[in-house]
């Protein structure tokens, strides 16, 4: 039986397509997932992610906690701003991925995937001992719900009072939208800019309504998980799950820069990290395959999807992590591990139920906005 | 609820088949409960035309932007029009499945077996929703 965010009924007048995800019934589509992936590139959409996980973290020593518990550097992070960062195990292989927001000197939001975030307020439970902090999974009580798309500022202003021109990317601020408390984020998993909005369960439906009103001129419609989807694959955002695994360390994933190995003292996974940052890339990889993480572009109209071989000549050279029809290139794109022989050789192909399509390696992301 | 045309005969995997009362060739397409399941249907890669098809080989293959899935023969017999304009603009099996989506013509070679009134249809529909 799968779980229900405060929005649902909302979504069902809506005429949602209803899905389970991570054990949560979400909204897959409200209509057309192209329009709406299309209505968040031109104007905003307004989404339900109510399933992610909110755990915080205080106490004197929550940032040293922090430091200890994941691989980025909290203690030092400005009270207002957030940062992307990882929870890994004692090999250095990721458990999630995370956006960290230090509302307060001792006070810290840790945003966790909804199909990891128990474990990871277990694990930071867990790590946290021997420190003066506290951590509490208050992810039953919040809501969250995202404005995005360039049409977000204007239709947000409209809400509250709040600096929001002051308030930069990857940044967060407690004020009142719409008459609710509520803590806005200049985060997103869209490629676009836009807002994540953390309200109490009781005010998500209320500030729904308020948003879908004060969006209605501007072009801002439902969006669901679909349309969620092509947009950061679009962006070349990773999906835990797809590009990021417990197989995988962070740099497997060409995101080392996130594992802060020059901030003092131990954390989880730093022996193992820092063997592995030593290490020449070419000689490192999932599997020791000396893999990495590439963008590709189908040639033609079939659609490369999470599984499927790469190949070259006819061998097996990689995987497709993650893939569909780009609305923005007019083209099927995928992330896919490849080997790195393979990836400067070229001549890829993708195996797409038994036939060899054509496809070229291209820089991530497909997709970046135009400032 | 989406439409389920009476004069129509249909499979369990959500394809339609058209003019069977009429002679030996029907056209084929997928049905509206079908295109909504799938979504944004992007991709459609129809059957050649002269192929011979036996009911329930895979003759075709219908992609949309979450999944992808085959496309059946529902009965034995003949390719012998496929739909150029649904190949072109895939879309058309969300606008129009029973109209302009439709896919391809078969000659029937064999009398057609198992397939489902529009009341058996719907109670699949039904049952599955």
């Amino acid at each position: 039986m799968s779980r229900s965010t405060p929005l649902r009924e909302v979504h069902e007048a809506l005429g949602a397509t209803l899905t389970d995800f991570a054990g949560w019934l979400m909204p897959l589509r409200y209509g057309s997932e192209s329009v709406e992936h299309n209505a968040v590139r031109t104007a905003a959409g307004l989404f339900d992610l109510s399933h992610m996980g909110e755990i915080f973290v205080t106490g004197p020593e929550a940032g040293q906690a922090l430091d200890y518990a994941l691989v980025g550097w909290l203690s030092a992070l400005d009270v207002g701003r957030a940062r992307y960062t990882m929870i890994v195990n004692g090999d250095g292989r990721v458990l999630d991925d995370l956006i960290v927001y230090r509302l307060a000197t001792e006070e810290f939001l840790v945003v966790a995937n909804a199909s990891n975030y128990s474990m990871v307020a277990r694990e930071l439970t867990e790590r946290a001992e021997p420190y003066d902090a506290r951590v509490e999974d208050r992810s039953g009580s919040y809501a969250l719900v995202a404005v995005q798309g360039p049409k977000s500022t204007e239709i947000l202003r409209t809400l509250t009072d709040a600096d929001l021109d002051g308030l930069k990317y990857y940044a967060g601020l407690p004020a009142t939208v719409a008459g609710f408390e509520a803590l806005i984020a200049r985060t997103g998993y869209t490629g676009e800019d836009g807002f994540e909005l953390f309200v109490r369960n009781e005010d998500a439906v209320p500030l729904w309504n308020a948003l879908t009103e004060a969006g209605a001129g501007l072009g801002l419609i439902p969006a669901g998980l679909s349309a969620r989807d092509t947009l950061r694959l679009e962006a070349g955002m990773p999906l835990y799950g797809n590009e990021l695994t417990a197989d995988l360390t962070p740099f497997d994933a060409g995101l080392g820069r996130v594992v802060r190995l020059d901030k003092p003292g131990d954390f989880v996974g730093r022996a193992a990290l820092t063997e592995r940052a030593a290490l020449a890339d070419q000689e490192a990889g999932p599997d020791g395959t000396a893999r990495r993480l590439v963008g590709l572009v189908a040639r033609g109209r079939r659609v490369p999807r999470h599984g499927y071989p790469v190949t070259r000549d006819g061998v097996v050279v990689g995987e497709v992590t993650s893939g569909a029809p780009s609305q923005s290139l007019g083209k099927p794109i995928a992330m896919a591990y490849v080997s790195r022989s393979a990836v400067e050789a070229g001549g890829l192909a993708v195996d797409i139920r038994g036939s060899h399509e054509p496809v070229d390696v291209v820089d991530l992301p497909f997709y970046r906005r135009s400032k | 609820m989406s439409s389920i045309p009476e004069d129509l005969s249909y499979t369990k995997e959500h394809e339609w088949v058209a003019g069977l009362d009429d002679g030996r060739t029907v056209t084929v397409g997928i049905t509206a409960y079908a295109a909504e399941q799938l979504g944004d249907v992007v991709y459609v890669q129809v059957p050649e035309v002269g192929a011979a098809v036996t009911t329930g080989d895979a003759v075709g293959e219908v992609e949309s932007t979450k999944s992808v899935s085959d496309i059946f023969a529902p009965v034995t017999g003949e390719i012998v029009e496929v739909n150029a304009a649904v190949v072109d603009d895939p879309s058309l099996v969300n606008s129009d499945p029973y109209g302009e989506g439709w896919l391809f013509r078969v000659q029937i070679g064999e009398e057609p077996e198992d397939l489902l009134t529009s009341a058996e249809y719907t109670s699949l529909t039904s049952a599955e929703a």
